[in-house]
């Protein structure tokens, strides 16, 4: 491994977080809140580190995938470290595992929270909180490749290693264009999301709250009762469509943008995301009216606000779904496992590799039919050579893996099995709440700190799709000659 | 700029590598994945899996948008085929790779029937390369200009040459009258050396003039003491073929050894007055029958790189004064350093190499007028070749009577045949192909030589280096 480059780079990343910073500090000096020293203080050391890390010189200026993964998978630890500073400084949450779990949870848009009153933070704290979904969604080093102006020619393994879905590609020839592309498109998608909410009369503070929450498919909200306190027909429907929005792959709204609507609408992945909402909304429509709401309008508008918020892993909820029927809570529970599309901001499975596993599972049938069938799996008329094959099922086994360590680990607090299937199902998935105890309108405060880090491990996991964490465990990464 | 590039081959890679570095968008479209693979993950590319040839893909790659196609697969047919349909489709100039000498003859046709803007064949390429080693046997680069009638001569001064210590002025106007020195290297810097400049030892001068004047003048440097007339060639393929009538025409005679018993024949058919030995070119007894060591040149150019090598390092054994070397995978790159082989040519770069320059005058060209392009120490200093049109502002005007830029010399006007070493009198008529030397990067239009700003003193210095060949 390249030490050097590792380093050099996490410092320039390490400086774009303290650069991310800077709007919060405004925020709490704008409120007089209590919450500037802490800002202050963790700017400075951010930039202590930086400014020392950039100072180092490497020999071999190339990023190898090695290297690549290694940056990806470290910096996303170090800065949910640095990212914690100003919860634990200001004396917002008092303990320094459950300020590292609120960071990691807003960095990987989770939204997880062990927070049981948000209401009288300190703005400032409030808005780092929610602004760290919104770097965090479309992700911290694609930002620092959409800033820097000399992106080398290997810089393209770490877009891979943090862009979600199986096989990230680029829009335009240049790895740096792509990702001021993305960002361009990310920046006003949100801005024109700020602006409808300001006109279904949220306060702009709010607004941008629940903007950024909303972009990044984070969840993290300013009230107690998440986006229910507004109880506002136009902001519900707003947020709907746009957490259906953010969870598109960004780059069908680049050949939307160049003119091809038509290829952008063919996209057999956002036709089986869309399926699936759709299919879903229904179901518990049906399942909550009467029960739960009179008005046919009442029981859509919630349906489908909930299935958004759960299938784009975003979290936020009009309403307590924890009082739901088992049958639309099951149907929740699921959602969480599929998310979103590919090289969107939302986590989870995604619907990609579900329809090559489905298309998998087809062509396993058929060559039981016919032995000598050779049968290659297509998506949009396009050959998936089998490389992205193979990768999508150690993918899918990894993540179900994982899912299952986890969740017996977790189970050693001895909470009741909803509440703990639940918790590691909406980590993994980077949702926010879950079901039981940790739903909508309780909180992860009451685990021990044991599995409070497991949490934190698995929200990592799902947002960088497993494999740039894991290589960090295998001491074989770390060797400098690797054989 | 945005360049496609079809064939993810050798050159394609190499092309790609380059163009991508510099500051190009560059998009490849190739069939094998296995390769793209390759350049996906070095390069800063685009890489698209595909058939150049179908129109979806082309349109995918966004061809209707791109400035230059280059279509560089191992086919001759499907690279015209790709630049047939990326015009029709949209691009805006088109360079195709075509090696059959059979199109070679019909090249005009295919370039204005085809629409193709340039055509670039490895092996002639190759061929040309060599043929100018032999003719300037110690020089450092040559390149010609304006269709061959100018060339430019990079060649190193050391002690033994007579013109130590001279200033320009002083040189003999016999050999130096119908040449210019139009740039200087000294410990890595570019000088556009005026008539008091002083040679000194180790510097390199770039000589620039008629081929037949600039070959005089090296004969003077004493670069050249005696003409090679005889070269042993091993191997004869497309390269053989080009080379042996090249060296024909600098009446060098020829002898090629290839093991193939039916190429023989074949060369012997297209190359009567050359002889053909039929044998194996590593073999050390049939070099030393076939007497290598009375040998002016010897030239390896088989298709494998480790015969070369070999026989190279024989020759070189009996003393050939000069040995050409053709590498194709750059492999051994570290090898050859201590091997002491002085001139080893690799058609693939060759290739990239002209690609590169084309498009490096393209980017420069605004208007199009630059017609070509040479490059002194990794661009200190360029010398541009421009078309004199009704656009320039100062046709028909005394040179003197011009204030031209810092750091700019006119070095050679071409008048339809006739090749004009400037002087303060001599005028730009329309039409003249002007070879202009420069330290400023952003020439890109002739006008852009007149200075628009005072400074005196330089104006004054490029007039005295307009007027510095010696007077005679």
């Amino acid at each position: 491994m390249n030490y050097r480059i590792v380093l050099r780079t996490l410092g320039i990343l390490l400086l774009c977080e303290a650069a991310a910073m800077l709007p919060s500090l405004v925020t709490a000096i704008y409120y007089r809140g209590n919450d500037i020293g802490a800002f202050a203080v963790t700017i400075l050391l951010l930039l202590l580190f930086g400014v020392s890390m950039v100072k180092v010189k490497p020999k071999v200026k190339e990023i190898y995938a090695r290297d690549g993964f290694a940056i990806v998978g470290i910096g996303w630890i170090l800065i949910s470290v640095f990212g914690a500073m100003p919860f634990y400084f200001s004396g917002a949450i008092p303990t320094v595992i459950d300020s590292f779990f609120e960071s990691v949870s807003g960095f990987t848009t989770t939204g997880a929270t062990i927070l049981k009153q948000v209401e009288d933070l300190p703005r400032g704290i409030l808005f780092w909180r929610s602004f760290t979904h919104w770097i965090g969604g479309m992700g911290v080093l694609v930002l620092t490749l959409a800033i820097l102006p000399s992106v080398g020619a290997r810089t393209l393994h770490i877009m891979k290693a943090e862009s979600p879905g199986p096989a990230p590609g680029k829009l335009v020839p240049r790895v740096g264009q792509t990702a001021k592309i993305l960002y361009a498109i990310y920046s006003l998608l949100t801005i024109v999301l700020v602006i409808l909410l300001l006109l279904a009369g949220m306060p702009l503070y709010d607004a941008l709250i629940h903007a950024f929450g909303t972009a990044g498919t984070g969840g993290f909200s300013s009230r107690n009762t998440s986006i229910g306190a507004y109880n506002n027909v136009y902001i519900d429907v707003i947020i709907t469509i746009f957490m259906m929005i953010f969870g598109v792959n960004f780059s069908v709204y680049y050949f939307i943008f160049k003119g091809s609507l038509k290829a952008a609408l063919k996209n057999g992945e956002l036709l089986l995301y869309l399926g699936i909402a759709a299919v879903s909304t229904v179901f518990i429509a049906i399942n909550i009216h009467g029960s739960m709401f009179d008005s046919v309008g009442q029981s859509l508008r919630h349906a489908a606000f909930q299935v958004s918020s759960i299938l784009t892993t975003t979290g936020y909820s009009t309403t307590d779904f924890n009082q739901w029927p088992e049958l639309s809570k099951m149907i929740l529970l699921v959602l969480m496992f599929i998310g979103g599309c590919a090289g969107s901001t939302a986590g989870g499975i995604k619907n990609i590799r579900l329809l090559i596993l489905g298309k998998t599972i087809k062509r396993e049938m058929v060559r039981i039919v016919h032995p000598k069938a050779v049968y290659t799996i297509k998506v949009d008329g396009k050959v998936v050579d089998e490389e992205t094959v193979s990768g999508v099922m150690t993918f899918y086994f990894a993540f179900m893996a994982i899912f299952t360590v986890s969740l017996i680990l977790v189970s050693i607090d001895g909470k009741d099995m909803v509440t703990t299937i639940s918790s590691v199902a909406t980590c993994i998935g980077n949702v926010g709440p879950g079901l039981g105890m940790v739903g909508p309108l309780g909180s992860f405060a009451d685990y021990s700190v044991f599995s409070k880090i497991v949490l934190s491990f698995c929200m990592i996991v799902g947002r960088l799709e497993i494999f740039p964490v894991l290589l960090l465990l295998m001491p074989h990464f770390w060797k400098k000659v690797s054989i | 700029m945005k360049i496609l590039i079809i064939g993810d081959g050798k050159v394609g890679y190499s092309l790609a590598e380059n163009l991508s570095k510099e500051d190009n968008d560059v998009t490849i479209i190739d069939k094998n994945a296995e390769a793209l693979k390759k350049a996906e993950e070095n390069l800063d590319v685009m890489c698209i899996k595909g058939n150049g040839i179908s129109v979806n893909t082309l349109l995918e790659a966004g061809v209707d948008d791109t400035d230059l196609l280059i279509a560089v697969t191992a086919s001759d047919e499907l690279n015209m085929v790709c630049c047939l349909t990326g015009k029709k489709l949209g691009a805006a100039r088109t360079i195709a790779r075509i090696r059959d000498h059979e199109y070679a003859s019909e090249l005009a046709l295919l370039k204005e029937r085809i629409g193709l803007d340039m055509v670039i064949n490895p092996e002639q390429a190759a061929a040309d390369e060599i043929a100018r080693i032999f003719r300037y046997p110690s020089a450092i680069s040559v390149d010609s200009f304006s269709r061959r009638k100018v060339d430019m001569v990079e060649v190193k001064i050391t002690s033994d040459t007579p013109a130590v210590g001279l200033k320009l002025k002083d040189l003999p106007s016999k050999v130096a009258g119908s040449i210019l020195i139009c740039a200087v290297v000294r410990n890595d810097e570019v000088f556009i050396p005026n008539g008091d400049f002083r040679i000194e030892n180790d510097d390199i001068l770039c000589i620039i003039g008629k081929p037949s004047n600039v070959y005089g003048f090296y004969k003077y440097l004493g670069k050249c003491t005696q003409k090679i007339k005889n070269v042993m060639m091993v191997g004869g393929g497309r390269i053989a073929y080009y080379l042996a009538n090249l060296l024909k025409e600098m009446d060098i005679r020829v002898k090629v050894i290839e093991s193939d018993r039916e190429r023989c024949e074949e060369l012997s058919e297209l190359l009567p007055d050359t002889l053909i030995i039929h044998g194996d070119g590593t073999e050390e007894d049939l070099l030393k029958s076939e007497n290598i060591g009375e040998m002016g040149g010897f030239i390896a150019i088989t298709g494998r790189d480790e015969d070369n090598l070999m026989s190279s390092l024989l020759a070189k054994q009996y003393g050939v004064q000069t040995v050409v070397t053709k590498i194709t995978r750059m492999n051994y790159s570290s090898i050859l350093k201590t091997l002491h082989l002085d001139n080893i040519v690799s058609p693939k770069h060759i290739t990239a190499d002209i690609i590169l320059r084309y498009v490096r005058s393209l980017k420069n060209a605004r208007g199009s007028k630059i017609e070509s392009l040479h490059r002194i120490i990794n661009g200190q200093a360029e010398i541009v070749e421009f078309i004199a049109n009704d656009s320039t502002s100062y046709l028909n005007i005394p040179l003197k009577d011009i204030k031209f830029a810092r750091d700019t010399l006119i070095a050679v006007i071409v008048r339809k045949n006739e090749i004009i070493i400037p002087h303060g009198n001599d005028v730009i008529k329309k039409d003249d192909r002007v070879i202009i030397v420069t330290k400023n990067k952003a020439v890109l239009d002739l006008n852009q030589l007149a200075s628009t700003g005072g400074l005196q003193n330089e104006l004054q210095n490029s007039l005295k280096n307009i007027g510095h060949t010696p007077v005679v």
